[in-house]
């Protein structure tokens, strides 16, 4: 009754960030930071001329611009021929028909190689995938082991055992676990994908998990005597008094776990060769032609991007979502 | 009066809690009676108690021994017809003033009241306190006085039997306080509410109260005297201060305070054998 509606909580929110737009201090705040950049890439260019690999020197600033944009050349290339190849069939298709009108006729999807494009939404998908299934884990865990000091005391050295576990010690355990499991005839996902994206829970439950239960616990005695006064019911007083309480410590926590679960994920897709990001970077390192060194540097200032963005995104959701907006800062 | 049944009696309660190497017994032999309707503060020194007994009345705390009655029945569990306004306010700062009063309402009412007659009572309740104007507004928008005056009408709301004040105005300043003992007593005057506060304030105690209950200092605390205070209601501060009753009633809770049960803080002192041994260091 007395809340606002989400959508004005919205556009107050979009508005509050514009109103102290001024391009003065706009420009001020700019200055440092594209001055900063500047000279790292100058830097760079002068570094990498005294580089030499195998591949040739290591490509500098302009070396690499000129494969970022052979790599959207080529998505668009595929793009093309995929069209293409659809307009083809259509056309095949259409001949038979004319023929004989009782044919079955179907449109096979165009099978060409994936593209840079392709790869980076595919990693994305993954993270995602992975992410929300730790989240959907590790917060329900977190609430329950919070409550419940007896719980929470069982349950610690579990986690702090597995907290600091490197996803690659993870990954041949979860590929097996996977396989062994994951016996679907004509599967709707990959098994690559799956193993990746388990992988990616596993590594990225544990901030949520902890931020969580510390947030429960953190709960003050003040606002748990007003519950018992109110005789709330367990749901009532996790879903009216706990949850809202933590929310601030289980955001910091999910903003943890999505940066982690961006680094993870890089190196699952590499290892186990799931296609995505980090199996890009493996295949350009394989093939070792003069533009692989150009291309991997590509990806990974396109992973260092993406994952600022991740947690950009973050941020903006917990600052709209949270009502402690002090715990939403860097 | 002294015939018929008490509201809330609190008979031979004692209160002891673990520590290494026995008890401590922190309240002990305290009986009070409380009729329907009366304004009872409860005074001392900090440490003597008195909050373990409104949370032992409040069902926060069980007693280690006796217990305490509510028309009759044992208090074994917390609950909103022995409402507790708290001292630093209490209330959720992810709610507005409106919503802080609903999760009371909504808990207590959720069945004999629709949707319309529970907002009009969360909106009586805040207007009660003042606070209509600011139903929409959360926590950190409100000034210390304005929070309290949401966790009463919180309190208020849930139609306590009796009234439990931990402190309410401990946190205020002196003007802002003025003013809510005088919503309070307005309040209390129209609702015939049954009320116990813990104060350390002596004027506090003489202006709102029926009668002031005077703890003895701990361990072992246990009511010390009980005074009356006969001024007629309503209570004018102004007016009071000329008043020789109101000054007896003051000044019969300072001696009691302040000369039967003095507090007595030993000042640190400083022994001669570290000096020497730091001398010695030195040397």
């Amino acid at each position: 009754m007395q809340q606002t509606a989400p959508v004005t909580r919205i556009t107050d929110f979009m508005k509050q960030r514009m109103a102290g737009f001024n391009p003065q201090g706009a420009i001020r705040a700019l200055t440092m930071p594209v001055l900063g950049v500047l000279v790292f890439l100058l830097l760079w260019q002068m570094a990498a001329q005294n580089v030499t690999t195998s591949l040739g020197s290591l490509p500098g600033p302009a070396g690499v611009w000129e494969q970022a944009g052979n790599l959207w050349e080529g998505h668009l290339e595929e793009q093309r021929r995929a069209a293409e190849f659809i307009e083809m069939q259509k056309e095949r298709n259409a001949q038979i028909l004319e023929r004989n009108p009782d044919a079955e006729v179907r449109i096979r999807p165009y099978s060409g190689k994936e593209t840079f494009i392709d790869q980076i939404l595919t990693s994305l998908g993954t993270v995602f995938s992975g992410f929300v299934l730790a989240s959907l884990v590790a917060i329900p865990l977190g609430i329950v082991v919070g409550l419940n000091r007896y719980l929470y005391e069982a349950v610690n050295p579990v986690i702090q055992v597995f907290k600091p576990v490197s996803p690659l010690a993870w990954l041949p355990i979860v590929t097996l676990v996977v396989s062994a499991t994951y016996t679907v005839e004509d599967p709707m996902v990959s098994r690559a994908f799956i193993t990746s994206m388990v992988t990616v829970s596993l590594c990225s439950l544990w901030p949520t998990l902890v931020n969580t239960i510390m947030g429960v616990n953190a709960v003050s005695q003040d606002l748990r005597n007003v519950s018992q006064v109110l005789r709330l019911g367990f749901f009532t007083h996790v879903w009216r008094v706990v949850l809202p309480s933590a929310i601030p410590m289980i955001f910091t926590g999910l903003r943890l776990s999505l940066g982690i679960a961006w680094m993870v994920l890089i190196a699952a897709e590499m290892l186990a060769q799931s296609p995505g990001l980090g199996k890009f970077v493996w295949d350009e390192f394989q093939n070792g032609s003069s533009e692989s060194l150009g291309r991997i540097m590509v990806a990974v200032i396109v992973i260092g991007l993406i994952g600022l963005v991740l947690d950009r995104g973050m941020l903006t959701l917990q600052r709209l979502l949270s009502w402690d907006r002090a715990s939403a800062t860097h | 009066m002294s015939h018929s049944r008490p509201h809330l009696e609190l008979s031979s309660v004692g209160m002891g809690f673990p520590v290494k190497g026995g008890t401590f017994t922190a309240l002990e032999d305290v009986n009070l009676r409380v009729n329907e309707g009366e304004f009872i503060s409860l005074i001392g020194h900090s440490g003597c108690g008195k909050s373990t007994v409104l949370n032992i009345i409040a069902g926060l705390m069980r007693a280690s021994r006796g217990g305490c009655l509510l028309d009759g029945r044992e208090v074994t569990e917390p609950g909103p017809e022995r409402a507790v306004v708290f001292q630093n306010h209490s209330l959720m700062p992810w709610l507005s003033a409106y919503g802080n009063v609903e999760l009371a309402v909504r808990q207590v009412f959720r069945r004999s009241m629709t949707r319309e007659q529970r907002r009009d009572w969360i909106i009586h309740n805040l207007e009660l306190v003042h606070m209509g104007h600011a139903l929409d507004k959360r926590p950190d928008e409100l000034s210390g006085g304005m929070r309290q005056r949401v966790g009463i009408a919180r309190a208020l709301a849930m139609q306590p039997k009796v009234l439990l004040m931990d402190e309410p105005f401990g946190a205020l300043d002196a003007l802002t306080r003025a003013h809510l003992q005088d919503s309070l007593m307005e309040i209390q005057r129209e609702l015939n509410s049954t009320v116990i506060m813990i104060t350390h304030d002596v004027d506090e105690a003489v202006l709102l109260s029926d009668r002031i209950v005077m703890m003895t200092n701990g361990p072992a605390a246990s009511i010390g005297e009980v005074l009356d205070v006969p001024l007629e209601r309503p209570r004018d501060r102004v007016a009071l201060a000329d008043c020789p009753e109101y000054n007896r009633c003051r000044q019969s809770v300072l001696s009691f305070l302040y000369e039967k049960q003095q507090k007595v803080t030993p000042m640190p002192q400083r022994t001669a054998r570290p000096a020497s041994d730091a001398d010695a260091v030195n040397a």
